[in-house]
């Protein structure tokens, strides 16, 4: 519906036509879609997260089996917020707990790769099943990446002392009235779409470009099948992109739409979330450069092995 | 009263510092501030989603940015 409004928007009422007319369709359905979408699914995360916050998902992961751990903490690293400036606290605060060092990761896993922002993202631009997908495998590299690290015994990598805590956390939802809960969603919704609607804007224009002017067989030759090594690529360049997720997905999704692999794509976005090298900067102060270099080459194998996997299979 | 900010150098924690500073300005209160940037402190406290906001030893914020008519609210009720 709003896909037919905004073609009429743009081609009869505005009378751009050909290539021109395209672009500047393809830009307004596109930025207004994922504006709705961004607004909608950030509120709905935030709302769900007034009852769970980070110390409620400590205290819950205490004492619980290394199995129950690795899946309970990649599923809560879906809905609770993650900052790379809490990066500390929250790592030390999990190893005082008790809570194994691999259990640990697998959330420092999940929680940045599965974020608000991405998932609104995925689902505007690509729909429910990629979402789906890139969720699920996301969890598998949280789940099989934390275990992973915990079996490899990095607990003397830790440079900090932490005295661990015998006393049972007390796991408590927080208690707030609905009004309150629905106001400070609002507020944080407000807040971080303040801080990417620009992003969103620049990505999808610089899209609407390339969708209009950019011939397929380049995009498909760099990006395609005729690059074996574009996964690989692919999450090399994602690293250094963190925190513009909302400004590089859109591009994804055009290269996507050109012939770039679905499972490059996927692959590319998932670098962009889970490698952070502004985490990786906070958290040396807490663990070695060896336990930061084991946990990228896991993860970042991880994510190359997903996309190879997802470009055979496709 | 005692008002500590926890929080090891992020952007949100020295946010978090200034408006509480302007919400003891308008509350007329008389408050001592401090910024507490010591991880094992903040650890003690349990507090593992910085910025957290402390008031005379009892944690009553974690994770959140308030605004200075929140934090007024607060320092007024306690």
């Amino acid at each position: 519906m709003w896909q037919e409004l905004s073609g009429t928007i743009i081609q009869d009422w505005m009378g751009f036509s050909g290539r021109l007319g395209d672009a500047l369709h393809f830009f307004l359905y596109d930025t207004i879609k994922i504006w709705f979408l961004l607004l909608a699914i950030i509120f709905v995360v935030s709302f769900v997260r007034t009852w769970v916050n980070t110390e409620y998902v400590r205290a819950h992961l205490q004492g619980k089996s290394t199995l129950y751990g690795h899946i309970g903490a990649s599923l809560f690293g879906i809905i609770t917020p993650f900052c790379s400036c809490s990066a500390i606290p929250l790592f030390l605060g999990f190893i005082q707990a008790r809570i194994p060092v691999g259990v640990t990761f697998s959330y420092l896993i999940s929680a940045p790769m599965n974020n608000e922002i991405a998932i609104a993202m995925l689902f505007g631009l690509f729909g429910w099943k990629v979402t789906a997908i890139y969720i699920g495998f996301g969890l598998m590299v949280a789940i099989i990446g934390g275990y992973m690290i915990g079996k490899m015994g990095v607990e003397k990598e830790i440079l900090i002392d932490i005295r661990p805590t015998d006393n049972k956390l007390e796991a408590h939802l927080v208690k707030l009235a609905l009004a309150a809960r629905t106001k400070e969603a609002w507020s944080y919704t407000a807040d971080i779409f303040k801080k990417i609607y620009l992003y969103v804007l620049l990505g999808v224009g610089v899209g609407a470009w390339i969708h209009g002017y950019i011939p397929t067989d380049f995009i498909a030759r760099y990006t395609g099948e005729g690059n074996p090594f574009a996964v690989i690529i692919a999450v090399l360049m994602g690293i250094p992109m963190y925190s513009n997720a909302a400004g590089v997905m859109p591009l994804v999704e055009v290269l996507t739409s050109k012939g770039m692999l679905l499972g490059t794509a996927l692959s590319f976005m998932m670098a962009v979330t889970a490698l952070s090298l502004p985490e990786a900067l906070i958290l040396k102060r807490v663990i070695s450069l060896k336990l930061i270099g084991i946990f990228f080459a896991i993860v970042g194998s991880g994510i190359v092995v997903i996309g190879y996997l997802f470009n055979a299979i496709l | 009263m005692k008002i500590e900010i926890l929080g090891t150098g992020c952007a949100k924690c020295k946010a978090l510092e200034e408006a509480a500073k302007q919400a003891v300005a308008q509350s007329g209160k008389f408050a001592q501030i401090e910024k507490v940037e010591n991880i094992q402190k903040i650890m003690e406290y349990g507090v593992i989603n910085t910025p957290g906001l402390v008031i005379d030893g009892k944690v009553v914020s974690t994770g959140k940015l308030l605004g200075v008519d929140e934090i007024k609210k607060i320092i007024q009720s306690s």
